[in-house]
């Protein structure tokens, strides 16, 4: 099975037999890669009843619910790992999931597209139109993502919430990944996102 | 213990190529919570499809307030199919090509398990209001000797919807080794005080019936239909969502032109309830009644373990998958979410879906594609890791 790079980046990242909530799992991809290949404890939270029907019959432990209204309902510090991949932007209040996620595991990994992009600058500047990229391709009335944020964004939103950045990789157009210094001026520009790996301060 | 190929059953057996199914006999007591015992006592019961060599197939049904054993076939009281058609049967999600189907009367009830209209054996007359009051888990204690008699340790899945919900809730609670997963559908880990209030009315209005005769209506040769219907009515409402009324019946009028200025029946959802309080009658016992929403009452599973529901489930191995749906007012989705994140705060492996319908409480039993998508999914997963072929 090919994971979605970005999504083989953070399996990457998690160690073997961990207890992990995938937060927004969608069809339960990731999860069941890392039950497979790394003998993970799995369990999802995800809006969609059809997504959830086919985790279900993937064998995995997932519920249906709200990562805005839902995650007050998980007990502090009972994951190992807790995986926000490609959603943030998606929420009500980036805020309070941000500092639920960082409450329920003892690592949270947020992956997030980056609006800061030098591509999406332009575009707004030059076209005067909201941008349109092919991982945010949604027009401004209809989109999704109602908080979308720049690299810089997120690193200041770590800090408001009390979370510090193990570590951060910059992710590029082709899902590769490399190292990147979260306040550097550089990925913030050049980088299409950025997987973080966080800790309760 | 003796098996029998003939239930005793209260009402006369009106479709006779029906399939009635067995019943199993007990000589040693079953101890109740209620701290009385029953002896002898009886599980009526009904099997579909093949215990598989390895035992490890057997699917457990648990059913609702008012049903009974006769899950596919026709029920041999009212000649009418059984009660979810939709879900169980060949090729359907709960495959009986592939799985064992059990599915046993409650005790308490009126189709073949001793319930307050069998004959007492110290008096030689019906229990009526002498039969011990009975509970969720001595329903479930009933259902594991049976188990036990079939020869039956491990069951590959326990699923239900309303009270049977609470039965499997109780089976994973009481038996977790002997669950291999669950499927609580439409359910909740307690009555609710709206529910209880509800039921409080069905039965005020039965024994306010006075063919009723204080639970004694056998013996004085009467039936207290009219309180019996009633109960029916009032409960049937429940079951149903405002949309779905309104869907189905409107303001409409029932073979009339105009309103009568009478108490007749003037509207098509008056003759729909007064049609199921009348066909309700024929097929139910007023006591049994009384005794099996007493039982739903009384169940508040997280007051066992102390008032906190993680803790009937504190290392569980069961997997377990919940359903709820958009437009049921009886056992709302939060109250289904409530065991899923006891669940989950006891770290079993828990998956959860809300089916969006207006068909109120009984969508359970109805046709929802949806539902049926999650069951045959988890089924699939659940065989599978158990090694079902």
């Amino acid at each position: 099975m090919t994971l979605r790079p970005d999504l083989a980046a953070i399996a990457e990242m998690i160690p073997q037999g961990a207890r992990v909530l995938d937060v927004g799992c969608g069809d339960g991809q990731l999860l069941e890669y890392l039950k497979d290949t790394k003998n993970i404890d799995g369990r999802g939270l995800e809006l969609s009843q059809q997504n959830v029907n086919a985790c279900v019959a993937r064998g995995l432990a997932v519920i249906q619910g709200d990562a805005d209204t839902d995650l007050h309902e998980y007990p502090s510090q009972v994951f190992d790992i807790v995986i926000l991949s490609q959603t943030i932007q998606a929420t009500y209040d980036p805020s309070k999931v941000l500092e639920h996620l960082v409450r329920i595991g003892r690592h949270t990994i947020v992956s997030l597209p980056n609006f800061g992009h030098w591509r999406i600058r332009l575009s707004l500047l030059f076209n005067g139109r909201m941008p349109q990229t092919l991982a945010l391709d949604h027009s401004w009335h209809d989109t999704p993502n109602i908080h979308l944020c720049t690299i810089a964004d997120f690193v200041a939103l770590t800090k408001e919430t009390g979370a510090v950045i193990e570590s951060a990789l910059a992710l590029d157009e082709k899902g590769r990944t490399r190292p990147m210094q979260p306040d550097a001026w550089g990925p913030n520009l050049f980088a299409e996102g950025a997987i973080f790996q966080l800790k309760p301060r | 213990m003796a098996e029998t190929t003939s239930p005793n059953f209260l009402r006369p057996v009106t479709a006779a190529d029906a399939d009635i199914g067995k019943a199993m006999t007990f000589d040693a007591p079953l101890t109740l919570d209620a701290g009385r015992s029953l002896a002898p006592w009886t599980v009526a019961y009904m099997t579909y499809g093949t215990l598989n060599a390895a035992r490890s197939n057997a699917v457990l049904l648990c059913h609702a307030l008012t049903l009974d054993q006769f899950v596919i076939g026709s029920n041999p009281m009212t000649g009418k199919p059984g009660w979810w058609l939709p879900m169980v049967g060949p090729g359907k999600p709960i495959d009986t090509d592939r799985f064992f189907v059990i599915c046993a009367n409650v005790i308490g009830g009126c189709m073949g398990s001793s319930g307050p209209s069998d004959i007492d054996p110290a008096t030689g007359r019906p229990y009526g209001l002498s039969f011990p009051l009975v509970t969720i888990r001595d329903m479930v204690h009933a259902q594991a000797a049976l188990l036990d008699a079939l020869g039956i340790e491990q069951l590959l899945c326990v699923t239900g919807g309303s009270m049977g919900g609470m039965q499997v809730l109780q089976w994973a609670a009481s038996y977790p080794e002997r669950v291999f997963s669950a499927m609580p559908m439409a359910t909740a880990a307690r009555h609710s005080a709206q529910n209880i209030a509800f039921h409080e009315v069905g039965r005020q209005a039965i024994m306010a019936d006075p063919d009723w005769r204080g639970g004694s209506y056998q013996v004085e040769g009467t039936r207290p239909s009219k309180g019996l219907a009633v109960a029916r009515m009032a409960a049937h409402i429940t079951y149903l969502s405002e949309p779905a009324l309104q869907r189905k019946f409107g303001r409409n009028l029932q073979n009339r032109a105009e309103i009568s200025f009478q108490f007749a029946p003037d509207f098509q959802v008056e003759s729909y309830l007064h049609h199921q309080g009348s066909t309700f009658v024929d097929r139910f016992d007023a006591n049994s009644y009384l005794y099996i929403t007493r039982a739903m009452d009384y169940f508040d599973l997280a007051a066992d373990y102390g008032g906190v529901l993680a803790e009937a489930f504190r290392g569980i191995k069961t997997k377990f998958c919940i359903a709820s749906f958009t437009s049921d007012w009886l056992f709302p989705t939060v109250e289904n979410k409530r065991i899923a994140h006891a669940l989950n705060a006891a770290g079993a492996t828990v998956s959860f879906v809300e089916i969006v319908t207006d068909k109120g409480h009984d969508s359970f039993l109805l046709d929802e594609p949806e539902l049926f998508a999650t069951a045959r999914g988890f089924l699939n997963s659940v065989a599978q890791s158990r090694g079902v072929a």
